[in-house]
């Protein structure tokens, strides 16, 4: 996945991808910031990329702001530590979630360096306002994050947060093919990913 | 031999009934917890864990710790321990039934913890905590059970319970390694990726948990006509010594390497837990008060003459217990996760019902520990031996 922050700045406060990705996947709107579920949200550069960030940054880069999910990793620390291979890499690349399978003992939230994962500490259904029936509400006690819309993938469709941008500032592709549409744009701009000396291999590419 | 636990004074079933009736206070709390699910604690989507895991890691070390008298008495036929062994062992199987209740109250999804035997994972660490606390567990059950079964027969304890005690050596180191290995193998939570981690987990173990057994040796000294002799006490007192000097050490070490290289990422933790960070700093008394208590122990504990001092020292044993509790049981887990990947902070402190829930698994395990502890001073006094 690669996402032009450029085309999202000229855009702003746009937060279609968030709306669209939290109301098909009933992610819940939980009030209280401590239990709060988020699959796709933003940050500012300083937190999106701590390593990266220094006092002189521009204040063009400053104030920006910046869409963070699950990057989906090479080697993604979660399904290294979950004892019940509850969350796993697919054959394509995408780290995905069993929610059925999940013991909730949150060793994949203390795993991720992203912050990308989410538990339900309480009954998530009176939080979600307005139930998409197609996709299941999940129980207390389990970890949940994006699961870059497998389900849509299954049907041909885009993810939807790339669906909902209307800008095309969300790009998705095959990284594993070089000719791939994904790798021309990646080959022709500059662009950085959270956390790369920590050996993960990020998936997710921000165009600056 | 249990039937030894079935007799006793009213002072003994009072405080039976007494650890029962807070263990069922803590299961009240528990059951709100399974209805409520794990929003009932402190814990948020920042510090995702907390008291409970803390908890485990700690009594893993005071479990562990069991080995301080057990190599000594049968590896090098160290005399003077014979009586504590045994109590040393009981401790180790309270502690860990403790751990493996902290674990459960911990879980989510309490009715799925079996998937993880269901579903048996090698690359995961909780795959191999599980192997090896419940292994230790049933060694300490074995060699405790058979030495004192021994005992009550008057008879040596039998040849085929020796590979089990040898086993039971590395296998108390192995527990608490892999527990360090739980936190220090993550990316990104730089506090916990050290790898001095799991020795400073077996140093901070072995004074705790030594600690720990000579408080309640004292207890039953005084209630009852047990004595493990003075030279017992003394050589435990030298092995609490040095594993404490050993842990300040390795935490010395930790403040080397994270304020000489200068690298932030590796004291932002530290910071936070010794200075506080941007007004948050809940945990800043907390730290200072577990490393003054820490240090002033050491210090009287080098000393020979307050260290031979047999009415301070169990004192002395509380101060390193209060000290290594906090660093483990208050500082280390939440420090992991402040601040957070992405660097916001948010801090966390235990909820009522959170800290009902593990004074009742406290209680759980002391129970546990009073009818091991009862029935073994029956069979020593069944056989004139003490």
């Amino acid at each position: 996945m690669v996402i032009d922050t450029r085309v999202c700045k000229k855009h702003e406060p746009c937060e279609e991808c968030i709306k669209a990705c939290h109301h098909v996947h009933n992610v819940p709107l939980i009030p209280n910031k401590k239990h709060e579920i988020k699959w796709i949200w933003k940050e500012e550069f300083e937190h999106a990329f701590p390593d990266t960030a220094h006092e002189y940054l521009d204040e063009y880069l400053h104030e920006r702001e910046f869409i963070v999910l699950c990057n989906h990793c090479e080697h993604p620390p979660c399904v290294r530590v979950c004892p019940t291979q509850a969350t796993f890499k697919r054959e394509d690349g995408i780290v995905m979630m069993d929610m059925h399978r999940c013991i909730g003992c949150r060793f994949c939230m203390a795993a991720c360096p992203y912050g990308s994962r989410s538990f339900n500490w309480e009954d998530p259904r009176p939080y979600i306002k307005n139930p998409n029936p197609r996709y299941p509400t999940r129980m207390k006690g389990v970890v949940e994050k994006c699961t870059f819309c497998t389900e849509r993938l299954a049907e041909g469709k885009l993810p939807a947060c790339v669906e909902a941008c209307k800008h095309g500032a969300i790009m998705v592709g095959d990284l594993a093919d070089p000719h791939s549409e994904i790798n021309k744009v990646l080959r022709e701009h500059f662009t950085l990913r959270r956390k790369v000396h920590l050996g993960t291999g990020p998936s997710v590419f921000y165009i600056i | 031999m249990l039937e030894k636990a079935l007799v006793g004074s009213k002072k003994y079933w009072a405080l039976v009934f007494f650890l029962a009736a807070v263990f069922l206070v803590g299961f009240f709390f528990f059951l709100k917890q399974l209805k409520y699910g794990l929003g009932i604690t402190g814990m948020s989507r920042d510090v995702s864990w907390g008291f409970y895991v803390a908890q485990f890691t700690y009594l893993v070390g005071v479990a562990a710790s069991a080995v301080m008298v057990v190599l000594p008495y049968y590896l090098h036929n160290y005399k003077d321990y014979g009586k504590l062994t045994i109590f040393g062992e009981f401790l180790a199987i309270g502690a860990v039934t403790m751990c493996l209740l902290f674990i459960v109250v911990d879980i989510g999804q309490t009715h799925r913890l079996f998937n993880v035997l269901l579903h048996p994972t090698p690359h995961s660490m909780l795959f191999y905590d599980m192997i090896v606390l419940n292994g230790y567990l049933l060694l300490n059950l074995i060699c405790g059970w058979t030495a004192l079964h021994a005992v009550y027969k008057g008879t040596k304890y039998p040849d085929w319970v020796k590979p089990f005690i040898y086993l039971s050596i590395p296998w108390a180191f192995s527990i608490h390694t892999v527990t360090a290995f739980l936190y220090a193998g993550l990316p990104g939570r730089h506090f916990w990726l050290t790898a001095v981690m799991a020795p400073r987990f077996l140093a901070s173990a072995f004074c705790s948990g030594p600690a720990l057994l000579l408080i309640l040796i004292y207890i039953v000294k005084a209630f009852t006509r047990f004595d493990p002799g003075e030279k017992a006490i003394r050589a435990l007192a030298k092995t609490i010594t040095y594993a404490l000097l050993a842990n300040l050490f390795l935490f010395g070490c930790e403040l080397f390497t994270a304020f000489y290289s200068g690298i932030p990422s590796h004291q932002i933790s530290l910071k936070y837990l010794f200075a506080g960070l941007y007004g948050h700093m809940k945990l800043v008394p907390w730290m200072w008060a577990s490393y003054a208590l820490m240090l002033t122990a050491a210090i009287l504990l080098v000393i020979p003459q307050t260290r031979n001092n047999l009415g301070l020292l169990p004192f002395l044993c509380l101060l390193v217990v209060i000290g290594t509790w906090i660093d483990k049981g208050m500082g280390l887990i939440v420090g992991g996760f402040v601040p957070n990947p992405l660097e916001h902070i948010t801090e966390y402190m235990p909820t009522f019902p959170e800290v009902m829930i593990s004074i009742g698994i406290y209680a759980a395990g002391f129970l546990i520990i009073t009818v091991l502890y009862k029935m073994a001073i029956s069979v020593m006094e069944s056989r004139g031996l003490i």
